[in-house]
C-alpha cells in the first residue's frame, strides 16, 4: 500500500533560517498522526510543506517528497492544485482570519466544491448544505449565508473544517485546530476530527499540546529546532518517553499531581513547592458588582474576597465576563452598581489625586505584553515608569530597575532591547518587573501564559509563585485554562454570563464541583491519556 | 443618516464662504457682481433689488440662500446670460473628462497593481519606478507630450476641440495618470500586505488559481483604501480640469472658471465654487455608501447570532 505521505530527508531553508532540518516520516491512509511541538520548532511550515505553500522565499528540499503517490519535488504550480484541497485540505488555526471575512461561509465552501467540480455546479448549494450538517453546523440554510464574524468562534471552525473536506481530501492537516477555541468547543472540535478519522480520513494535526494531540493521534512526532527529537505511538510516547525535551513537554504540563510541585526542570525530578500562607489581611474586595453594555450585563453580581498572600483564580469562557470583573478590580472601568476596596480603600470614595496613588497598590500583567507595552521604549524604560511615577528619584531608578529585572529573572542585558527584541517569554518578565516597581499588594494576571508555550508558561507559574513566597503578593490569576488554575490557585470563581457560578476552595472546585456548568467545563478538558490529570 | 447631515453642513459652509467673500471684496459690491460688463444704471439698480442690497445683512444672506434653494444661481453680467445657463453648457463635457480620468486612474492602477503585487523584482521594480516617474510628471507637460505624439505624429487622436469618445481618450489620461500611479502604489501595497493573511493560505490550500485569489480574495480588501483615496481625488480632478481643458482647448467648467476669474465676474466663480463643492460631498457620500458593500464587517449588525 502505498503512503498518503511519504517524506524522507526534508529541508526547509529561509535564507540564513533554517527551519526544517532533514526530517523523515509517513503517514499511511486513515492514519492519524500528530506533530508536537513549540513556537519556531518547524511544525507549521513542515506541513505547509506537504501542500506547497512553505512560504514565500523559502527553499524546500528532500530525497523524497510522495504527496499520494505523486513526487511532489519541483512540482509546477498547476499540479499542486490538483492535490492542494482534492487530496489534502487544509485547516488553519482561527477561523475568524483563515476565511475570508468578505465572503459568506457558504460561498467560501461553494469555492472549494467549484474549483475542483467536485459536484456538478446545480448541486454545489446543495452540497454546502450536505457539509454543514456533517460538521454538525445546525441551521445550515441560515449559516451559509452568514459571514465568519457572525458566527460564534466554534462554529466558524466547523464551517473552516467543512470548507477544507469539502473536496473530500484523503488526507486533512490541521494546524492548531483547536487553540484560539474555548475548553468545551475544543472538545467538540476534537470530537468532529475523530468522526474524519472514523471516516477513513488520514489525519495530520499540528499542535503545541500534548493533551490535545493525545486524544485523537495514535502516533506522535515531537519536533524541535527543525527536527524530530522522539517519535512512536501515542501511548508510548506518553508514558515512557525516552528524550529528555518529551519528559520537559510533559512535566510542564499543569497537571493535577504536579500541583505543589515547580512546572519548570530540575535537577533529580520534581521539585516541591509548597503554597504560602495566607495572611489574615483582605487586600482586595469586591461587592456586588454589576456592569452593564447596553442590553448586555457582562458583569452581573459578583462579589469576591481576597487575602494576603493569597491567589484567588477566575475560570470562565470567552465572554464570560473575567476581563470586564479585572478592569473593575483596577478601577479602569467604573462599575454601575457596587464597590471595589483596595487595601482598605474604595475606588469611588476618593478624588482623582487618591486613585493615583492608589493605583500603586493593585498592578496588572496581561495577555500579550508586546501590545502592553510602547514599541519604541526599551526595557529599562518600561520597568522604570512607574518607578518615574512613584516618585524614585533619577538617579536611583537604574538600580531599581536592574533590582527588579533581577528579581524576574531577567539579566541586565536586556535594558537597551526593545519589546520586538525579547522572546515571549522574556517580555512576560518584563511585564512582571514593570508591575512589581511600585511594590503593589495585589497583581491581576490576566491570562498571564495564554500565549506562551508550555515550557515559557511553565517558567513564568513558577517565576509568580516564588515572587508571592518571596514578597507575599496576592494574585488575581483570570484564565480560560483550567489546568494553570488549578496549578496557581487557592480558591477558584468560577463564572458564566457574567454571574459567579460556582465559588470555593480549588480542591473542592476540581474534585467535588457542584454547578453543572463546572462539570461540563472539567468533562471537556482534554487529558494525557497516560497520565492521571484533573478530571 | 449623520453622514448625509454632515454633508449638508459641508455645503451650507461653502455657501457661506461666498457669500461672505461678496461682501469682503474692496469696493462696491454692484461692482464685484457686474465684474468687467458695462450696466445701465437700471440695471445696477435692478442689481441692487436683487441681491436686498439696501436692506441689512442677515436679509441679504436669507434671500441669498432662498434663490441657491431655488435653483437661482445669479446672472453672469460678462456672459449675458443666467450662470445656471453658462454651466449647462459647458458641465456636461468637464463631466464627461472627470469620468474619463477616474475610470483611466482606477482601471489602470487595478490592472497595474493586481499585475505586479507579490511578482519577482524584475517586474514590480520597473512598475514601482514608472510610477514615481507618472506622479512626478506635471499634468500640464503631459497633456502636450501626448498631443505631439498621439495626434501630431501619429494622427490617432483628435488634437483639438473633438468631442465624443475619441476626443477624450487623451485629456482622461493626462488628468488621471499621476492619480492612477499613486492609487496603484496604495493597491499594490494593499495587495501585498493582504496576501499575507490566513485566509489567502486556506484559499490557496483549497487548490485556488493565483489569479482566482487575487481577485476573488485580496482585491476586495485591498480597495477600501483606494476607494476613500478615490474620493479625495475626484475634487483634486476639478481644479486639475482647469488645466487640462486650457492645454486641450476643451470647453468646459474649467475653461469657464479662467475666464470668469480673469473677467471678475462674481456670479459665475461662486457658482463653481458651490458645484464642486456638490460634486466633492456627493462622490464622498457615495465612497461612504460603498464601504459596507465592500466589507460586511462595516454593515450595521443586524445583531450576531449565536
Amino acid at each position: 500500500m502505498t503512503a498518503l505521505v511519504d517524506v524522507a530527508n526534508l529541508d526547509v531553508r529561509f535564507g540564513a533560517v533554517h527551519a526544517v532540518r532533514g526530517i523523515s516520516f509517513r503517514i499511511e491512509a486513515g492514519q492519524s498522526v500528530a506533530i508536537v511541538g513549540e513556537s519556531g520548532s518547524g511544525k507549521s511550515v513542515t506541513a505547509r510543506s506537504l501542500i506547497g505553500l512553505a512560504g514565500r522565499g523559502s527553499t524546500v528540499r528532500a530525497d523524497r517528497l510522495d504527496i499520494d503517490g505523486t513526487d511532489a519535488r519541483r512540482l509546477p504550480e498547476g499540479r499542486w492544485r490538483r492535490l492542494r484541497g482534492r487530496r489534502v485540505g487544509f485547516v488553519l488555526q482561527d477561523a475568524l482570519v483563515s476565511l475570508d471575512p468578505a465572503r459568506t461561509v457558504g460561498a467560501e465552501i461553494g469555492e472549494a466544491l467549484r474549483t475542483h467540480g467536485t459536484v456538478p455546479r446545480a448541486e454545489v448549494d446543495a452540497k454546502v448544505l450536505d457539509l454543514f450538517r456533517d460538521v454538525g453546523v445546525p441551521q445550515p440554510e441560515l449559516r451559509a449565508g452568514q459571514y465568519p464574524h457572525q458566527l460564534s468562534g466554534g462554529l466558524r471552525q466547523r464551517a473552516l473544517i467543512a470548507s477544507a473536506i469539502a473536496a473530500d481530501p484523503a488526507l486533512l492537516i490541521a494546524d492548531e485546530p483547536t487553540t484560539a477555541l474555548d475548553v468545551t468547543v475544543q472538545a467538540q472540535i476534537l470530537q468532529l476530527l475523530a468522526h474524519r478519522r472514523a471516516a477513513g480520513t488520514a489525519l495530520l494535526l499540528i499542535s503545541h499540546d500534548l493533551a490535545v494531540v493525545s486524544t485523537v493521534a495514535d502516533y506522535v512526532l515531537v519536533m524541535k529546532d527543525g527536527v524530530f527529537v522522539e517519535q512512536g505511538p501515542t501511548r508510548q510516547v506518553l508514558e515512557d518517553p525516552s528524550h529528555p525535551y518529551t519528559r520537559q513537554l510533559l512535566a510542564a504540563v499543569p497537571v493535577a499531581h504536579a500541583r505543589g510541585t515547580r512546572l519548570s526542570p530540575a535537577v533529580g525530578g520534581p521539585v516541591a513547592q509548597p503554597r504560602p500562607e495566607t495572611g489574615p489581611e483582605i487586600v482586595l474586595e469586591a461587592k456586588n458588582l454589576i456592569k452593564a453594555y447596553g442590553v448586555i450585563t457582562a458583569v452581573d453580581d459578583v462579589s469576591l474576597q481576597l487575602r494576603s498572600g493569597e491567589t484567588l483564580g477566575i475560570v470562565g469562557e470567552s465572554g464570560s465576563g473575567k476581563t470586564t470583573t479585572a478592569r473593575l478590580l483596577l478601577d479602569l472601568e467604573t462599575a454601575d452598581s457596587g464597590t471595589v476596596d483596595v487595601d482598605g480603600t474604595i475606588w469611588s470614595e476618593i478624588d482623582a489625586k487618591s486613585q493615583r496613588l492608589l493605583r500603586r497598590r493593585i498592578q496588572v500583567v496581561y495577555q500579550d505584553p508586546l501590545s502592553s507595552f510602547d514599541p519604541r521604549y526599551p526595557v529599562h524604560r518600561i520597568v522604570a515608569e512607574p518607578l518615574a511615577v512613584a516618585g524614585v528619584p533619577r538617579a536611583e531608578r537604574r538600580a531599581r530597575v536592574v533590582a527588579l529585572l533581577d528579581q524576574v529573572g531577567l539579566s541586565a542585558q536586556v535594558l537597551d532591547r526593545r519589546p520586538a527584541q525579547l522572546s515571549g517569554g522574556q517580555r512576560q518578565r518584563v511585564a512582571i518587573a514593570r508591575a512589581l516597581a511600585p511594590e503593589p499588594r495585589v497583581i491581576v494576571c490576566d491570562e498571564p501564559v495564554s500565549a506562551l508555550d508550555v515550557s515559557i508558561q511553565a517558567q513564568v507559574l513558577d517565576l509568580l509563585a516564588d515572587l508571592q513566597a518571596e514578597l507575599g503578593i496576592s494574585y488575581v490569576f483570570i484564565s480560560h485554562h483550567l489546568g494553570v488554575v488549578y496549578h496557581v490557585s487557592d480558591r477558584v470563581l468560577v463564572m458564566k454570563d457574567g454571574k459567579v457560578v460556582e465559588s470555593g476552595d480549588v480542591e473542592q472546585i476540581f474534585h467535588d464541583p457542584r454547578h453543572e456548568y463546572t462539570k461540563s467545563l472539567l468533562a471537556a478538558v482534554p487529558t494525557l491519556k497516560s497520565t492521571e490529570v484533573i478530571r | 443618516m449623520r453622514r448625509v447631515a454632515s454633508a449638508v453642513l459641508v455645503l451650507w459652509g461653502a455657501v457661506t464662504v461666498t457669500f461672505l467673500a461678496l461682501h469682503l471684496i474692496p469696493g462696491s459690491i454692484v461692482d464685484a457682481i457686474i465684474g468687467q460688463s458695462r450696466v445701465t444704471p437700471e440695471i445696477r439698480a435692478q442689481i441692487i433689488q436683487d441681491y436686498s442690497l439696501d436692506k441689512p445683512l442677515w436679509q441679504q444672506y436669507l434671500g441669498y440662500l432662498g434663490r441657491l434653494l431655488h435653483g437661482d444661481l445669479g446672472h453672469s453680467y460678462n456672459q449675458g446670460v443666467a450662470v445656471s445657463t453658462a454651466l449647462e453648457q459647458q458641465a456636461g463635457s468637464t463631466f464627461a473628462l472627470l469620468l474619463g480620468g477616474v475610470a483611466f486612474a482606477l482601471v489602470g492602477s487595478v490592472v497595474v497593481a493586481v499585475a505586479t503585487a507579490n511578482r519577482p523584482r524584475w517586474i514590480r521594480g520597473p512598475a514601482a519606478t514608472a510610477e514615481v516617474v507618472s506622479v512626478a510628471v506635471p499634468s500640464f507637460w503631459l497633456g502636450i507630450l501626448l498631443l505631439t505624439v498621439f495626434s501630431f505624429r501619429l494622427h490617432w487622436f483628435p488634437a483639438i476641440g473633438a468631442n465624443g469618445f475619441n476626443g477624450l481618450v487623451l485629456p482622461s489620461i493626462a488628468l488621471g495618470l499621476a492619480p492612477a500611479a499613486m492609487l496603484s502604489q496604495v493597491l499594490r501595497q494593499g495587495l501585498e500586505r493582504v496576501l499575507e493573511e490566513p485566509f489567502i493560505i486556506t484559499a490557496r490550500a483549497r487548490g485556488l488559481r493565483s489569479a482566482a485569489v487575487l481577485l476573488r480574495h485580496a482585491l476586495r480588501h485591498a480597495v477600501l483604501p483606494v476607494v476613500t483615496l478615490t474620493g479625495w481625488l475626484v475634487g483634486a480632478f476639478v481644479s486639475g480640469a482647469v488645466v487640462i481643458e486650457s492645454v486641450f482647448s476643451r470647453q468646459g467648467l474649467g475653461h469657464l472658471t479662467v475666464g470668469a476669474i480673469s473677467q471678475r465676474d462674481f456670479p459665475l466663480v461662486a457658482a463653481i465654487v458651490l458645484i464642486s463643492a456638490l460634486v466633492y460631498v456627493v462622490v464622498n457620500l457615495a465612497v461612504d455608501a460603498l464601504y459596507p458593500l465592500l466589507d460586511p464587517r462595516l454593515r450595521k449588525a443586524p445583531e450576531v447570532v449565536r
